[in-house]
């Protein structure tokens, strides 16, 4: 049968083709799915732009750092895998400049150093900086600015550390591994690591931190990745972006569930197009069915031949859909240039097979249950036109859709509580939305008498097509609701960005204070208009037991878990809870807590250990075991770079330990002169500068925005095509009905009225209820899903209403002016 | 010359519900018509000629009764079982021609014969249009065809096939008169020359009487028939 079914399917296909009549169902899809991969090329550009910005944290995609030397065999197996591969060792050490000298975190790096991000370098200290085209070569240093102004050296001077000397040729303003983590705090001195046996400092027993870095194609990464997992040692710790720095995580979970949730509007809208496409092919192919059955062909001859050609559509306008995507987001690159700052990665081809899966899931959900009952199109139908194919049992008319659905969302969400919650307020609306709109041909019905005749006309419509009425007030409901949705849940997020990083943000970390300068130090920050934080005591802790166990003994299913266990943890101890914290369980410290052995925990060293409130935890502070019972746990705004603890502890019992006092601070980018004197005036703090990471976690948030705006863009595109594609889905009935009533005398401002009229009342009944789903659905995705608050915007009411009658009557209006122009003969004539 | 009987209808009954209750469109209808006959059924706008014509090819299923078409029970046929014999003994021609727009005229006569697998569709469907004055027309789309070249792809189509039978619902519905006069004589020539039986449903008396006889449905009963003059 198939062989007798592939060549018909292919000449009608190719006929019809020519003949035009199916450039709307190729129109539908095509658009839908260039919408989709142009959705998916440009996410997944933006996205890998995104990863690397973050890895640029790193200097590196991977990074394994020991306290011991590396082995080369990671190397080999590095290399093999075509990856590349550098290695960073760093010790504290003192520098010396004649009699002047600052203890340093001197880093020694081999070529090709950074793998990720850039080295930035200038000419004199606190000078306006460049990339670095290389590292230093031997016999070279480039010292951090703070360094040259403690003790006094510029560009050209010679240095001492251990035993070589150095000669300083550029000043180092930043590195891109600097921000990973708040460990290494003294001022930064870069040297080439062939010289590092020259210095003799490393001695055993020496204090070394050993760093590889590995970068390349993703799959080998993520190779190297798997078998370092098993092959490294108990001392060695691997790093990636998942583990990078807590402010650059939220911000690209932040982006990466924003994103996910606009290519999921993408593929419900692509959904939505295909299934009236499917719905015309259907019309279009009842009388042909008919009569193939007429002339002997059998049901499943006739279905196969529909499927086929509906394959082949799929196939073609997936593979056209998938080139226009690929050339619409290159277009967008190209305009946005500018704003991207730098090339993005290149495409990969993985949105190309998501856009052929999906068009082959949502024809396979959309287009199957209509193909089955044109199917079963009685060939009785050549003979009596009225007769059409039995209605298809619920459960095969809509169970496809809905698993195609289901599927996909689930497949682009891949979160359960999102997918839920996502699924359940789209079940509701879709349900809201057929039962108003059946309301609304009962109301429309009884409206007819008082109405003008274009009204009438046009009501009277809405109300005759029941059926179809309530299906495009759904689509039309859906594709509003969708667009406010985006523009609600955008600017909620964009606007939470923004609160959450204002512009005097600190942009200085300052730690090592020792506590009888803190007041001095502290008033110095304000003499030099500096906005200052809140000052903390900070000591370095290890924990060591929970509940009386050691945590050496125990196993952490949580790779986190592993590390807070593995490693020093700075802690804190203050009576005062900062707005950027709030507490998720237990309470903060009372008045009668201070001096109690308590610990209040960050929700990610919560979740990490499986803690719960009342856990026993042990501690090695400078030596001494105290052990402290977890009484709250907070949640965390990293992102106020703010001074802020995993671990906070009540005052009293840490008060005797040897700790120093750390802040931050908002110092304008012209102060650097200040910051020379606070370097000379207090030469035992270390002056962190957060402003390479503050650029470095702009520029993801920026990207992030962009990417969101791009996806709004072709999501808006994508509304658009389905809600004309709803409004030719009506062309034929309406060419006729024009026809008769330009027949019966109405002139064409009437009929043109009419149409209006019609559509205008579906767009704003569609806008309002597009405002109520959109407001409920922006509600919880708020508040659930990104943990911001939601504060309900008129505009979305007033745009849904207006925006709607307006957009569905103009998109009306212009699908059907043919309907209008054509003259009622050649109509009436079967023209 | 009545030789086989091959088409035959037995207490043919056909119900269907409407808003108001059950309505009989055919009672007890029953008749034979033997091979290479040429049968016309008329009756006025209701009279059940179309339902009959539905019954008598198998498109639709009694409600009682049974139709025997080339010593078939065609009521006991599943639709997958009818359309097989439709393929093998049956053609058609209908008042609005029922041409699949995406094919050219050479295509539509082809299709019957690819529907039932035939390798020759081609050249056979070539002979056929040839026959009834198409040759040149093959290539065109029935778009491009006035109403009485669209009439004669059609009969092209019904006849390629060499049906046993050969059901025509008011082929010249939708044509002028002169036009419908030549379709009307090519039907009957390749019925003559192919021995094709001919059951026309129509109501136009004058080319009923062209017919061998006239079965006359009035209210969705059969008259006694009448000899045609």
């Amino acid at each position: 049968m198939i062989r007798r079914a592939v060549p018909l399917a292919l000449r009608t296909l190719v006929r019809e083709w020519h003949s035009g009549e199916l450039s709307i169902v190729l129109l539908a899809l095509t658009v839908a799915v260039a919408a989709l991969t142009g959705v998916g090329f440009l996410v997944s550009r933006i996205g890998a732009a995104v990863d690397l910005q973050a890895n640029e944290v790193l200097a590196a995609d991977l990074r394994l750092e020991s306290t011991r030397p590396i082995g080369p065999r990671y190397v080999d197996e590095a290399r093999q895998r075509g990856l590349q591969v550098v290695e960073s060792t760093g010790l504290l050490s003192v520098v010396f400049q004649g009699d002047e000298s600052q203890l340093s975190n001197l880093r020694a790096v081999t070529a090709g150093y950074p793998l990720r991000g850039q080295v930035m370098l200038a000419d004199t200290a606190f000078g306006q900086s460049s990339p670095a085209a290389d590292i230093p070569a031997p016999g070279e240093a480039w010292p951090e600015s703070k360094l040259l102004a403690a003790i006094g050296a510029e560009v050209g001077s010679e240095l001492a550390i251990g035993a070589a000397r150095f000669k300083v040729t550029r000043v180092l303003i930043t590195r891109p591994d600097q921000g990973a983590t708040f460990a290494d705090l003294a001022p930064s001195i870069l040297i080439n690591a062939a010289d590092l046996p020259a210095t003799q400092l490393i001695q055993p027993g020496s204090r070394v931190s050993y760093a590889m870095l590995f970068a390349g194609a993703p799959t080998a990464v993520q190779s190297l990745r798997d078998w370092l997992d098993v092959a490294k040692t108990p001392s060695e710790r691997l790093l990636d972006i998942s583990e990078s720095t807590p402010q650059i995580k939220t911000a690209i979970d932040r982006a990466g569930r924003f994103l996910s949730l606009a290519s999921l509007v993408a593929v419900l809208l692509c959904a939505i197009a295909v299934a009236m496409a499917a719905r015309r092919y259907v019309q279009r192919h009842l009388d042909s069915v008919a009569l193939m059955k007429t002339l002997g062909a059998s049901r499943a001859f006739t279905l196969t031949v529909s499927l086929l050609q509906l394959l082949l559509i799929g196939l073609v306008a997936a593979l056209i859909g998938s080139l226009l995507g690929f050339a619409a987001q290159a277009g967008l690159v190209v305009v946005l240039k500018d704003l991207l700052k730098g090339e993005l990665p290149p495409a990969d081809w993985a949105p190309v097979w998501i856009g052929f899966l999906t068009a082959i899931a949502i024809l396979a959900g959309f287009a199957l249950p209509p193909l089955l009952q044109l199917s079963r199109t009685p060939a009785l139908r050549v003979l009596r036109r009225d007769v059409g194919p039995p209605p298809l049992l619920v459960m095969l008319a809509f169970g496809p859709a809905v698993a195609a659905v289901l599927f996909l969302i689930y497949w682009v969400v891949r979160d359960v509580p999102i997918f839920l919650g996502f699924t359940l307020g789209l079940t509701a609306f879709l349900a809201l939305l057929a039962l108003v709109g059946w309301l609304l041909v009962r109301f429309t019905n009884s409206m007819r008498g008082g109405v003008g005749v274009a009204w009438r006309y046009g009501i009277a419509n809405l109300g005759r097509r029941r059926i179809e009425s309530v299906v495009q007030l759904t689509a039309f409901g859906c594709g509003i609701m969708v667009l406010l949705l985006l523009a609600v849940v955008r600017n909620d997020l964009l606007s939470d960005w923004r609160k959450s990083l204002p512009s005097d943000i600190p942009n200085y970390f300052f730690i090592n204070i020792p506590p009888e300068e803190r007041t001095a130090f502290v008033e110095f920050l304000r003499e030099r208009g500096a906005q200052t934080s809140r000052a903390l005591p900070m000591i370095r802790a290890r924990l060591t037991g929970i509940n009386g166990r050691g945590v050496e003994d125990t196993p952490f299913a949580d790779a986190r878990g592993q590390g807070f266990a593995n490693r020093e943890q700075n802690i804190t101890w203050t009576r005062e809870l900062g707005p950027d914290n709030q507490i998720v369980a237990g309470r903060w410290f009372a008045d009668d807590d201070v001096g109690k052995a308590l610990v209040s925990i960050s929700t990610e060293f919560q979740e990490a250990l499986g803690l719960v409130l009342g856990d026993r935890l042990e501690f090695d502070v400078a030596g001494e075991t105290f052990e402290a019972t977890v009484s709250s746990v907070r949640k965390v705004k990293w992102d106020s770079f703010q001074p802020n603890f995993f671990l906070v502890f009540p005052p009293g019992p840490l008060d005797g330990t040897a700790g120093t006092w750390m802040t931050s601070a908002y110092f304008h980018p012209t102060s650097s002169r200040s910051l020379a004197e606070l370097v000379r005036r207090f030469p035992s703090v270390s002056v962190f500068d957060l402003d390479d990471l503050l650029v470095q976690v702009r520029s993801v948030i920026d990207k992030a925005a962009l990417a969101v705006q791009s996806v709004f863009l072709f999501t808006l595109l994508a509304g658009l095509v389905v809600l004309l594609a709803a409004v030719q889905a009506s062309r034929d009935e309406r060419r006729y009905e024009s026809a008769m009533l330009r027949t019966l005398g109405a002139n064409r401002r009437t009929v043109q009225q009419g149409i209006l009229a019609e559509f205008a009342t579906l767009g704003v009944l569609s806008g309002l209820l597009a405002a109520v789903g959109a407001s409920i659905a922006g509600f919880f995705i708020a508040r659930h899903v990104l943990n911001v608050p939601y504060s309900p915007d008129p505009w979305v009411w007033l745009i849904g209403v207006v925006g709607g009658g307006l957009l569905v009557a103009t998109a009306g209006w212009l699908a059907t002016r043919s309907v209008v122009n054509q003259p009622p003969l050649v109509t009436l004539r079967g023209g | 010359m009545k030789s086989d009987i091959v088409l035959k209808a037995e207490n043919l009954t056909k119900q269907v519900t409407s808003p108001e209750g059950p309505l009989t469109i055919l009672r007890d209808v029953s008749f034979d018509i033997y091979a290479g006959e040429s049968v016309a059924i008329v009756g006025a706008s209701g009279a059940g000629k179309s339902t009959l014509l539905a019954l008598l090819a198998g498109l639709d299923t009694p409600s009682a009764g049974r139709v025997m078409l080339a010593g078939i029970d065609v009521t006991n046929l599943d639709e997958d079982g009818r359309a097989k014999l439709r393929a093998e003994r049956v053609g058609f021609v209908f008042q609005s021609f029922h041409l699949v727009q995406s094919l050219t005229a050479l295509e539509n006569v082809m299709l019957p014969l690819e529907l039932a697998g035939r390798r020759d569709a081609r050249p056979a469907a070539l002979d056929t249009c040839e026959r009834v004055g198409l040759a040149s027309r093959t290539g065109h789309y029935p778009r491009q065809l006035s109403g009485g070249e669209q009439q004669r792809v059609a009969i092209a189509r019904a006849f390629v096939t060499q049906p046993a039978v050969l059901f025509a619902d008011e082929p010249t519905g939708n044509l002028d008169t002169v036009t419908g006069e030549k379709i009307v004589s090519l039907l009957f020539e390749l019925n003559a020359n192919s021995r094709t039986t001919l059951v026309l449903v129509t109501h136009d008396r004058e080319l009923a009487r062209r017919c061998s006889r006239i079965l006359e449905l009035s209210g969705g009963e059969l008259l006694p028939e009448q000899a045609v003059a």
